[in-house]
């Protein structure tokens, strides 16, 4: 069994390293996207905010591998048919999209819940000191809201790095798919598949530190009160 | 998109639908009865309970349900005591295990709630259930737990609507419920909008539906004025 393990350990790197690409890839495309539409969802109009609204309760309603189905198989079609030719989407580019499409519905939710949780005096009082309303939000309210989002990015990031092994459903060779390709070849699931989860469970151990690390390091300001 | 595919997809993926809910509802079930041991295991005042408890929701929080759901199914039969073993009627079947590694997985993240949710009970209640001499037991049933689960109740109907979602895996292991119902569907016409659009809004409204019971429920189980 160890044997196996070993002939196969560099093959199960390989794959993990897909993983953090898919999953690291995804966390900072979502991050992106939901740090530009957290602000419209505060404060855009009820149009705006209505249609992020439709759109997180969307994505919360969906399973998350029908929204990878649906990218990996429908992107294909779409896009062929756009084109007018053969265009084949991979599972990587299907893998990253559909989970930031699914991370940024949930982030929008964690970023604006920070941003309007930021005390209103804070606006009041940098304007008042004649800065520009950019900069305001730029420079005093961007970096307490995002010690407020903290806990619920930390949280997401480990829910992306997770279901990125649903990429693995479309064909992509990630660390779960690898797992099976060597679990298959060597008739031996078991020690594969817990190998597997041992190396997931030490990348969120991993991660799960770094942010207590960073936490404790970002919210001095509150201890010191 | 056509109407035509609409229709025969719709009529491939309500086959489907039965074994979704199957799923769904054991697996809950099967979640919240574990829940139960679990999470008084976290509060314990035994280390060992304490340490073996976070063991195995550290394990199962840590790793994708998916990989949980390929040890079970494929990882375990490898197992000879298993194989012969009256458990194996259950492990060989990809339903039996599919609810089983959801149910487990669930588990896990309701027990962290619920333990959390013991936790921040006030103290004044223990002391004055003690005060009133109430053993263990009685402090547990009647002052701990209906508070606890009063408080928690939000997360366990989200917590359907979650393990509803994870029930689309167990077509990763074969079972044709609605999104392996749909699958199938898709590799007969090479027409995946159709299917994938009929599970999602079946999904959707399924989820909806399950959200609408959930706030009615917690309505009647609020304690009013509070």
């Amino acid at each position: 069994m160890l044997a196996a393990l070993f002939r196969y350990s560099s093959q199960l790197l390989d794959g993990l390293a897909i993983t953090l690409v898919v999953a690291v890839a995804s966390f900072i495309t979502s991050f992106a996207a939901a740090i530009i539409l957290a602000p419209i969802a505060a404060y855009g109009s009820p149009v705006l905010q209505r249609s992020i609204a439709i759109y997180v309760g969307l994505i919360r309603g969906l399973p998350e591998l029908v929204v990878i189905l649906l990218i990996f198989y429908g992107g294909t079609v779409l896009l062929s048919g756009a084109f007018g030719e053969y265009v084949e989407v991979d599972a990587l580019t299907a893998g990253i999209v559909a989970l930031s499409v699914v991370a940024a519905a949930y982030l929008v939710e964690t970023l604006r819940g920070a941003l309007l949780s930021v005390p209103p005096g804070q606006w009041e009082g940098a304007l008042s000191l004649g800065i520009r309303k950019r900069r305001v939000f730029l420079s005093v309210i961007l970096p307490q809201m995002m010690i407020r989002a903290l806990p619920g990015l930390g949280n997401q990031w480990l829910i992306t790095l997770k279901d990125s092994a649903l990429v693995s459903v479309v064909g992509l060779e990630e660390l779960m798919r690898k797992s099976g390709i060597a679990a298959g070849a060597t008739h031996q699931p078991l020690a594969f598949y817990l190998a597997a989860a041992g190396l997931y469970i030490s990348v969120t151990a991993f991660s799960t530190l770094i942010g207590k690390a960073f936490d404790a390091r970002l919210s001095i300001h509150q201890t010191e009160r | 998109m056509s109407y035509d595919l609409l229709t025969s997809a719709a009529f491939a993926i309500q086959k489907g639908l039965l074994l979704t809910l199957t799923i769904t509802f054991s697996s809950f079930f099967l979640g919240q009865i574990l829940t139960l041991p679990v999470a008084i295991a976290l509060v314990s005042r035994s280390w060992w309970l304490r340490s073996i408890a976070k063991f195995y929701t550290f394990c199962l929080r840590g790793s994708p349900l998916l990989v949980q759901l390929f040890v079970v199914y494929y990882g375990l039969g490898q197992i000879d005591a298993i194989r012969h073993s009256v458990f194996w009627p259950i492990v060989r079947s990809a339903t039996y295990c599919s609810i089983f590694a959801i149910g487990i997985n669930s588990a896990a993240y309701c027990a962290e709630v619920l333990a959390g949710a013991i936790r921040n009970l006030p103290k004044g209640q223990w002391e004055a259930s003690d005060s009133l001499g109430l053993s263990r037991f009685a402090r547990l049933s009647k002052i701990t737990l209906p508070q606890a689960y009063r408080a928690i109740f939000p997360s366990i109907s989200n917590e359907l609507i979650l393990v509803m979602k994870s029930s689309t895996l167990a077509s990763a292991v074969t079972v044709v419920e609605m999104t392996g119902a749909a699958r199938i569907f898709v590799a007969k016409s090479y027409a995946p909008f159709e299917p994938f659009l009929i599970v999602g809004l079946a999904y959707l409204t399924i989820g909806a539906a399950l959200g609408f019971l959930g706030k009615r429920i917690e309505r009647r189980l609020m304690i009013p004025a509070r």
